[in-house]
């Protein structure tokens, strides 16, 4: 916990400069990655397992939704996991118990995310650094506890058996590969938003302040206004992945809302690399790939993933993709 | 890459010829899935693993003339993780059954998928009683214990110890309460009474305000509605207390073999609970614990022990059958009696509930133990039409 909020004092400096790199040759570069990518992921499910590539999007969005926020307003949140498993427990319940279609339960996700987003950002933005992440964690301890002795999340058992349905009426999600491009068409829309606001002069902003918050202050700026926007759109867009988890498993359990998923999150990001577009997606891939592959080994996950954590800490602070970023030619 | 070489394998093993056409794939595959790197792995893990070889092992590897074969897998506590492990060696690992799965989410999960799968699935880990009840499947098979046997096992056998009322210290969440709903039930059912009850939030360090009502109480039991962290922090401060040399009995709602070992003697001396199975039963239960520990290099706990009995009931059942076809095997399973070390007569109900006799036990003091895991004395059996609950208030669509 203290490991990671120090690295991101001191990581967040060298990024800047990455990520403040002009529109031109950047977006060029973004959009080929970016095309490269999404062709990459279309013809992913014929060679590897559907559900796997599914929950690697999922958690890539919510690395991408925490990303928002660390990456580019500095906000360091510990608390993204009740965004991201109230929205599950939302997302399951209303398909499971009231019988909303995907479309409708994914809604109500995304406003439950943004709704805990806001009442979290009320409080949490008022204060700054390591007081701002204890305050989110608090909050999230508190969804936390919520979520195990409320009736209707079924406690440790977890909303169980959620029905897939049928997307607006048209596409059957049980069947696997609608539901996989359903995620990857979630996933998508959930990454040009993301690209969309930080290349926004709102963008701009975000990362004046994140840089030197009195003088974004001084320059006229109401700088708490726009920390709680971001926090807001990054809670829903966590909302929005948690949601479609729920969807893709068909249970909600306490593991989403647990504070180890805030610590998960951090650790993608920070492993892929703050500040960048692709980094936290590298870095959700990374953890998805030796939490399941490592499954079927001797070897002990969390030990094999804190280890690489201690080397990436150690030797490559701006993460993967921050360090390909800062060694490619004319990238700075 | 891996699904790939899977997929290969499983071309190869289809067009060597379908030499035993009533096995599918010409083998049969048991996937042991549970916790081997988090808080279950000691009294699963890896040794429910080696519970399964072993089972196999007294077939010779074979069954029906196909080779039986373990994979496992850590689901690492994750229901999501436990959901896709399942999910993958259903549909491209020809694994014909799941075996284990402690903590009850994850189980719960595995139960949806092994039901629409219609794959064996054998529970030995998981305690919540829904899993033969409103989400049984006739595939599903609930093997060891369930929170009910250990709840209301505990509430009656220790009523016919004559001790009648009882004072809860519950874990303040859903799994808590229900210990205590259950065991509260049944000892109001025989004539008995709860003084009171205090609930502590999970996770709890300091159970000193708890103990000392529970003590002021003048309650015969103090009941620990609680497991894991909670339940050894609980038992531990107990004994700081003195409160059982004070007379008064100390139950444990959930607690397992290696809660035991973890707290040592001193600390959990004069504690009673219900267990499925001790290595110092008889010859055969020592017999098969002595071979466990020469692998394991410990004593099985009953969920390992379980996972043992179960692999085997099944393996007979594809013998008896001739065939890994799943409905047929589950309809031999419940029709074949349970017998071995583990379970004698066993019956398999139709919820999927196994019967078996249980044992309240009571934790020997320092001194009279004779060795390492020389831990309990065997208070009472408690027979397996009492141990667990009657199928038919159980809930499960199953039951006519």
């Amino acid at each position: 916990m203290t490991a990671a909020s120090q690295t991101t004092n001191q990581a967040a400096p060298k990024t800047a400069t990455v990520a403040l790199r002009g529109p031109d040759a950047g977006t060029a570069r973004t959009a080929l990655l970016f095309a490269v990518g999404l062709a990459v992921a279309g013809a992913a499910p014929f060679a590897l397992y559907p559900v796997f590539v599914m929950k690697v999007l999922c958690f890539a969005l919510f690395a991408c939704a925490f990303n928002l926020l660390i990456g580019f307003a500095g906000l360091l949140s510990f608390g993204h996991a009740a965004f991201f498993g109230g929205a599950a427990y939302v997302t399951a319940h209303s398909v499971k118990v009231w019988g909303l279609p995907p479309e409708a339960g994914l809604l109500l996700g995304v406003l439950a995310g943004a709704f805990l987003g806001l009442i979290f950002g009320v409080i949490a933005i008022r204060r700054q650094g390591i007081y701002f992440a204890m305050i989110t964690l608090a909050l999230s301890q508190m969804v936390f506890f919520m979520a195990l002795q409320m009736k209707f999340t079924g406690g440790e058992d977890g909303i169980q058996g959620v029905p897939r349905g049928v997307l607006f009426g048209i596409f059957d999600l049980t069947q696997p590969l609608t539901m996989y491009y359903a995620v990857l068409a979630i996933f998508v829309v959930g990454f040009a938003l993301i690209w969309r606001t930080v290349h926004s002069p709102f963008g701009q902003v975000l990362k004046a302040i994140r840089e030197n918050e009195p003088r974004a202050i001084s320059l006229g700026y109401r700088t708490d206004r726009y920390k709680l926007v971001a926090f807001v759109l990054s809670a829903s867009l966590a909302g929005l992945a948690g949601g479609t988890k729920a969807l893709v498993f068909q249970l909600a359990s306490l593991t989403d809302v647990q504070w180890q998923m805030s610590g998960e999150v951090v650790l993608m990001t920070l492993l892929g690399g703050m500040g960048t577009l692709f980094g936290p997606v590298v870095g959700a891939g990374l953890v998805v790939t030796l939490e399941s592959y490592l499954a079927a080994t001797s070897l002990p996950v969390p030990v094999v993933i804190g280890a690489i954590f201690v080397v990436c800490v150690l030797l490559f602070r701006r993460g993967i993709v921050g360090e390909i970023l800062a060694r490619l030619p004319g990238a700075r | 890459m891996r699904s790939l070489l899977l997929a290969g394998t499983a071309l190869l093993t289809l067009a060597s010829g379908a030499a035993q056409a009533q096995v599918s794939n010409d083998v049969v595959r048991i996937g042991v899935l549970n916790d081997r790197s988090g808080i279950y792995a000691d009294l699963a893990g890896e040794g429910s693993a080696i519970a399964a070889r072993m089972a196999a092992e007294e077939f010779g590897g074979k069954v029906a003339g196909a080779p039986i074969e373990i994979v496992v897998a850590d689901h690492q506590n994750k229901a999501d993780i436990a959901a896709s492990k399942a999910r993958e060696w259903v549909d491209t690992g020809n694994v014909d059954v799941i075996a284990d799965v402690p903590n009850s989410a994850a189980a719960l999960a595995v139960q949806g998928i092994t039901k629409e799968k219609k794959r064996i699935f054998l529970m030995s880990g998981p305690g919540a009683t829904a899993l033969t009840g409103a989400q049984c499947s006739p595939y599903g098979f609930h093997w060891t214990y369930d929170n009910y046997a250990m709840a209301a096992g505990t509430g009656r056998a220790l009523f016919e110890q004559g001790k009648k009322s009882w004072y809860f210290v519950t874990a303040d969440y859903a799994f808590g309460q229900s210990l205590e709903e259950e065991t509260t039930k049944m000892v109001n059912k025989l004539g008995g009474k709860v003084v009171g009850t205090v609930r502590h939030p999970l996770g709890s360090s300091d159970f000193s305000s708890f103990l000392l009502q529970a003590q002021a109480s003048k309650a015969d039991v103090i009941g620990f509605a609680n497991a894991g962290g909670d339940a050894t922090n609980a038992v531990k401060q107990a004994a700081e207390f003195g409160i059982t040399q004070s007379g008064q009995s100390l139950a444990g709602l959930l607690l397992f073999i290696t809660d035991v070992h973890a707290l040592g003697l001193s600390a959990a001396q004069g504690l009673m609970f219900t267990e499925g199975f001790y290595w110092n039963l008889d010859d055969q239960t020592r017999d098969w614990s002595k071979k466990f520990e020469a692998k394991a290099g410990k004593k099985p706990t009953m969920v390992q022990a379980g996972v043992y009995s179960a692999v085997k009931h099944y393996l007979k059942a594809v013998e008896a059958a001739k065939t890994d076809d799943s409905d047929k095997v589950a309809a031999k399973m419940r029709e074949l009696p349970v017998e071995d070390m583990f379970a004698k007569k066993g019956k398999v109900a139709a919820n999927g509930r196994m019967f078996h006799d249980m044992y309240l036990v009571r934790v020997k003091k320092p001194g009279e133990s004779k060795g390492p895991w020389d831990y309990y004395d065997v208070v009472k059996t408690i027979p397996a039409e009492t141990a667990f609950l009657d199928p038919a208030l159980s809930g499960c669509p199953l039951v006519k």
